[in-house]
């Protein structure tokens, strides 16, 4: 196959990427989307193949490592359940890191094969687009590790910080800079393997700062940076399917992070320069506890339920935890039949990755028209009876709204203050990532229901 | 005077990153958990440098170290392809419309 006919493959496959990503504006039209994904995927593997036109021992081994590969791929994506999603995010951005990285060491160590020059005497281009995308690639898989250990648990949650981090971080992103000059100047491949080194290092400092709940933002980043480093390497194979494919995932998981950093009201290195729990702790918590709250169980939030005529339902990452929301789909199946209207709203920052309620509320057959988004459902809590507030917290504090000092102030948060009536689910008083007390705790309009997300729902599902 | 072929990819690459902007801006919310496995099944298409690390060159021996590296990239972008790919479908097999 000649190298301009398989330009235009790649070109196709390029476009049947873009409209994958164009399926996703409905879900009705996102299943046809990902049928284009996979046809772009596969022409660009068939060309490939062509292009080289080996068909010796060599490609037997290649569709060997293809199939082990696959089938581990396939293997965890059915048996992935939903609640892990964003820890299999991480995990798959470190995969695309970590093949970016080896196909730049590969491409460094067999420039011949890639028509690049030959070792030692490679173009200039060719050299500097692939110490990019190699450095990238090594940040994203170091940095993902790091995210997906903080997301399973393996690893705390909370940031870990120490005296002179940034300083760090900035010598060391310099450096990588430096070598990079360095090593367009001498070709060195000592040099080549610093920089992998120390971009690795650089990308599990630039996330043990970052805590548990900022993790929307770190996925949407790491996302961008995993396209950036396929870019690089496109530019250095001269392959257009993966520059386009490498500029859309870079600005899709671009975009992604700035909604995340907006539903925060936080600039975006506000986040990646360290948690909020590290910094603005500890402000008046001994005064507060002290106020009075309103205990309720699973009869009077029941009661409370069948008697409304609108309920509105409030989820975040402690139903994700819980694994409430099968349950929560029963007690609100329960509540239609009596004639209650209900709804349920999604914050932005709800959960540990973009979308992440969504797909779970999916996942209990909820139907996607019942669920809402922050701008389309606020101004419905002055009318709702009652709010179900099940596992948020910081994005329903009226702390936001009121108290300039507050380190969320600004943030955009659900008026859930402003219905009749408040369940909150939760295990008990403590504050919540941010360290802010909640406001909405201590209001005469709300019922405390203290315990575990999924047996409280199952509870009031028992008693409806 | 000729045009470095460098400056065709640069334009492809500054136009694309103007289609995904765009593109990206259009996806609902609800579904930019799909969005986030879908780029990362797509981002997979490094695989293609994978092959020709892996294939590309003498062919008398497969093991040599160049290589090496491009069957391990092969075997960790096949994990995300059909990962990814097949994950995103699952998602989106779930999300239905209200039943009337």
């Amino acid at each position: 196959m000649t190298a301009n006919l398989s330009a235009l493959f790649y070109l196709i496959s390029g476009i049947l990427f873009i409209l994958a990503l164009r399926g996703l504006s409905s879900p009705e039209t996102s299943r046809q989307g990902n049928y284009f994904g996979i046809a772009g995927m596969a022409i660009s593997i068939i060309v490939t193949f062509l292009s080289v036109g080996t068909f010796g021992t060599g490609f037997i081994y290649v569709l060997i490592f293809l199939v082990i590969g696959g089938s581990i791929g396939a293997f965890i994506a059915f048996k992935i359940p939903m609640t892990a999603m964003p820890e299999l995010v991480a995990g798959f951005h470190s995969l695309v890191g970590l093949a970016a990285v080896f196909v730049a060491i590969s491409a460094f160590l067999k420039p011949d094969a890639f028509n690049l020059g030959t070792l030692g005497n490679i173009k200039l281009a060719s050299l500097i687009e692939m110490s990019l995308g190699a450095a990238i690639g090594a940040i994203t898989f170091s940095g993902s590790i790091i995210a997906f250990l903080k997301l399973r648990g393996i690893m705390s949650g909370s940031p870990i910080t120490f005296k002179g981090q940034h300083i760090i971080n900035l010598i060391l992103g310099l450096s990588i800079i430096f070598l990079i000059y360095f090593l367009c100047v001498t070709q060195s491949s000592n040099i080549f393997w610093s920089i992998v080194i120390i971009s690795f290092i650089v990308g599990i400092l630039l996330i043990i700062p970052i805590g548990g709940a900022d993790m929307p933002v770190v996925i949407s980043m790491l996302n961008s940076y995993s396209g950036w480093a396929a870019a690089g390497i496109g530019f250095t194979l001269e392959n257009t399917a993966l520059i386009i494919t490498g500029a859309l995932v870079g600005s899709s998981g671009a975009i992604l992070s700035y909604i995340m950093c907006r539903g925060m009201n936080r600039s975006f290195f506000n986040v990646i320069l360290g948690g909020w729990g590290a910094t603005e702790q500890s402000n008046n918590k001994e005064s507060k506890e002290q106020k009075p709250v309103k205990n309720g169980n699973a009869d009077d939030a029941a009661f409370l339920m069948k008697n409304a005529s609108s309920v509105i339902i409030v989820p975040g990452y402690g139903m994700a935890v819980a694994q409430a929301q099968h349950a929560l789909r029963e007690m609100v199946d329960a509540l239609k039949k009596n004639g209650v209207k209900v709804s349920y709203a999604i914050h932005p920052v709800a959960g540990r990755m973009p979308g992440h309620m969504n797909v779970l509320l999916a996942e209990a057959n909820v139907p996607y028209d019942e669920v809402f988004e922050l701008e389309e459902i606020n101004n419905d809590f002055a009318n709702c009876d009652v709010a179900y507030v099940i596992g948020a917290n910081d994005v329903t504090n009226p702390v936001a709204k009121s108290d300039p000092q507050s380190p969320i102030y600004g943030m955009p948060v659900l008026d859930v203050e402003k219905s009749k009536s408040v369940l909150f689910v939760k295990r008990s008083l403590s504050p919540g990532y941010a360290g802010i007390d909640n406001d909405l705790f201590y209001r005469d309009n709300t019922l405390m229901l203290f315990a575990d997300a999924k047996k409280m729902t199952e509870e009031i599902v028992k008693s409806l | 005077m000729e045009i470095d072929p460098f400056i065709f990819r640069l334009s492809i690459f500054i136009l694309s990153i103007f289609i995904g902007y765009y593109v990206v801006w259009s996806v609902t919310p609800s579904l930019h958990t799909p969005l986030m496995s879908v780029t990362n099944a797509i981002s997979s298409v490094i695989i293609v440098g994978a092959i020709i690390a892996a294939l590309a060159g003498s062919t008398d021996n497969v093991f040599e170290t160049s290589k090496i590296f491009g069957f391990l990239a092969i075997i960790l972008a096949a994990v995300n392809i059909f990962g990814g790919f097949l994950v995103t479908q699952r998602m989106l097999q779930m999300y239905k419309k209200k039943k009337k």
